[in-house]
């Protein structure tokens, strides 16, 4: 299926590589609640398309790090870089779907509605969405799924079909660069398959996908890179390298009952080829 | 009826049923962001404003008082943002403490002004009540005018106003000034409230945002549909209040709202879908779908 609008090819990719920008860098990103921090001094550099999941405990800023990287808090210090420019300059790149719980689902929109929401940026100022928009919104929701409820008022959806408007609505934006929040809470196993497949896909298509993950079953299956995160950056690149006993150890600290799980994780990882 | 039909109480109507309409549409926004209550905090911070424009001014002066009222509404925003800021207050209490405080100094300034020697006081307390009786055709003009603007002001921005209200983060990510956005609307609020003063009152005023917007959330799941009801319940409230009030001789304000309050009760009554009697009615149907053994799929959202 052809998901988007194919990206334009690179000419010349050998001269280009050596100052190729990467995809996202984050220097030395502090940031802080009434001074205690949250973030501290993370540095984070993608130069490949990847599937990046980011880990780590309650309360280990994993969305206070997708919010600083999209400038939605602001900085104690650091940067952030996305394809070599500020974030500012780059936000048609953009897709983000935030946590299901971040929005109010008695609003008075429709599925469609939503979903629409994604090509605003695009319209720009004042324009309103008409038939090739909407055209590309449901094409949009064949794509998770949800064509045939459209029309539906966003409350009346269960929390699975809310998380795929979200996503529908990301798919959108046609963006390069995406941000997830995460997009497998409480969904259930059917949903979540169809997610992930549709997170390959944009893999497959070149993009990057950043997904704030709470499964550490499903992690060596579903991330190609990782990030494992408790205030700072204790380890980040390859899961295949860095989904270890120790790394979780020192991300999760000693709680045996996670580490539990951890270490059938882990196992997992090795047995699977 | 026909006596009552002059040609200043045509104007008036006019001008009444524009202002419903905008706060209708406004209201709703309010209602959908949360903020009903800063409407009303709004409104009664405007009357220090109001009298201190007509002790400036000297005698009744309609614009100046609509002025004063919003630049007194523009710094109990101010003082709301500021303890949100800078202190750990939180909104409901910033709320309370502005719509007292600012009451509170806008009636030791009415006080005041009965005492001295003054023509044209009882203009000041249309403000409080709402009166449309006193109004001459320069005041109903302003009103006409400054509601068609702040109805332009949302048809034009209606895509962005939408996006902000429901999901700011989002809007910020795609490159909106969503702050700016938000605060534009929150102007509008303010600016809604102002120019409905004069002919609802600054006790009622709230109600006036509230009431044609909660009305209308029972008969729609669009917002474009709400936004459209809700200024159609306004102009309807505003229009039957204003009769009432000019045949029956009684105040402006409490007329408009009382009518706004029946149509609100028609709505929670016999709205379909989410009206109570349609509820009742499908959670009956429930009842006897319940004994069937449920079909396969996915649980509804909490």
């Amino acid at each position: 299926m052809n998901l988007m609008h194919p990206t334009p090819a690179t000419p010349d990719l050998g001269s280009k590589l050596a100052v190729k920008a990467p995809i996202l860098d984050v220097h030395d990103v502090t940031v802080a609640y009434h001074r205690k921090p949250v973030l501290w001094d993370v540095d984070l550099t993608l130069t490949e398309p990847c599937l990046l999941g980011i880990i780590g405990p309650n309360g280990a800023g994993k969305s206070t790090l997708i919010k600083a990287m999209l400038g939605l808090v602001p900085l104690v210090s650091g940067s952030v870089r996305i394809f070599g420019q500020s974030v500012a300059s780059e936000r048609k790149r953009i897709g983000y779907v935030p946590q299901r719980e971040s929005v109010d689902w008695d609003f008075p929109v429709s599925v469609l509605d939503v979903v629409l929401m994604g090509t605003y940026g695009s319209l720009g100022w004042f324009r309103r969405p008409g038939a090739g928009e909407k055209a590309w919104a449901r094409q949009c929701l064949d794509m998770v799924g949800l064509r045939d409820l459209e029309g539906r008022q966003i409350g009346q959806l269960s929390g699975g079909q809310q998380q795929r408007t979200f996503l529908a609505r990301a798919i959108a934006q046609q963006a390069d660069l995406y941000f997830m929040d995460e997009p497998f809470a409480g969904v259930d196993a059917a949903t979540e398959g169809a997610i992930l497949a549709l997170l390959v896909q944009l893999r497959e298509q070149g993009k990057t996908v950043l997904v704030v993950h709470h499964d550490l079953r499903t992690v060596p299956v579903y991330f190609d890179q990782l990030a494992l995160l408790n205030v700072r950056l204790i380890a980040a690149g390859a899961t295949r390298s860095v989904f270890t006993e120790e790394n979780l150890r020192k991300t999760y600290g000693g709680r045996l009952a996670v580490l539990d799980t951890l270490g059938q994780a882990v196992e997992a990882q090795v047995r699977t080829p | 009826m026909s006596e009552w039909l002059t040609y200043n109480s045509l104007i008036v109507l006019q001008g009444v049923t524009l202002l419903g309409a905008c706060s209708g549409v406004i209201g709703c926004f309010a209602v959908l962001r949360r903020r009903s209550l800063v409407g009303d905090a709004l409104a009664h911070s405007s009357l220090p404003g109001v009298c201190l424009a007509f002790l400036l001014v000297g005698e009744k002066h309609f614009w100046a008082m609509l002025l004063g009222a919003f630049l007194a509404g523009l710094i109990g925003l101010g003082i709301m943002a500021a303890l949100k800021r800078w202190t750990r207050i939180k909104e409901d209490a910033s709320i309370a403490i502005i719509l007292s405080t600012f009451f509170g100094a806008g009636v030791v300034l009415r006080s005041l002004i009965q005492q001295m020697p003054l023509s044209g006081r009882s203009g000041l307390d249309s403000f409080i009540f709402g009166q449309t009786a006193g109004m001459i055709e320069e005041d109903v003009h302003l009103i006409t005018a400054l509601s068609a603007g702040t109805l332009a002001i949302v048809a034009l921005c209606y895509k962005e106003f939408k996006l902000v209200a429901f999901d700011p983060e989002f809007a910020q990510v795609q490159g909106w000034p969503a702050r700016l956005l938000d605060f534009a609307l929150m102007l509008l609020l303010l600016g809604a409230v102002v120019i409905g003063l004069p002919a609802v009152g600054i006790l009622l005023m709230a109600a006036m945002l509230i009431i044609p917007a909660a009305a209308a959330r029972f008969w729609t799941r669009r917002l474009a549909w709400m936004l459209l009801i809700s200024a159609g319940i306004g102009m309807a409230s505003g229009i039957v209040g204003t009769y009432l009030s000019a045949t029956q001789g009684v105040a402006t304000g409490p007329c408009i709202i009382l009518v706004a309050a029946g149509l609100f009760l028609l709505s929670l009554g016999f709205a379909p879908k989410r009206g109570v009697i349609a509820q009742q009615l499908a959670r009956r149907r429930d009842r006897f779908r319940l004994e069937t053994p449920l079909g396969a799929g996915e649980e509804p959202a909490p």
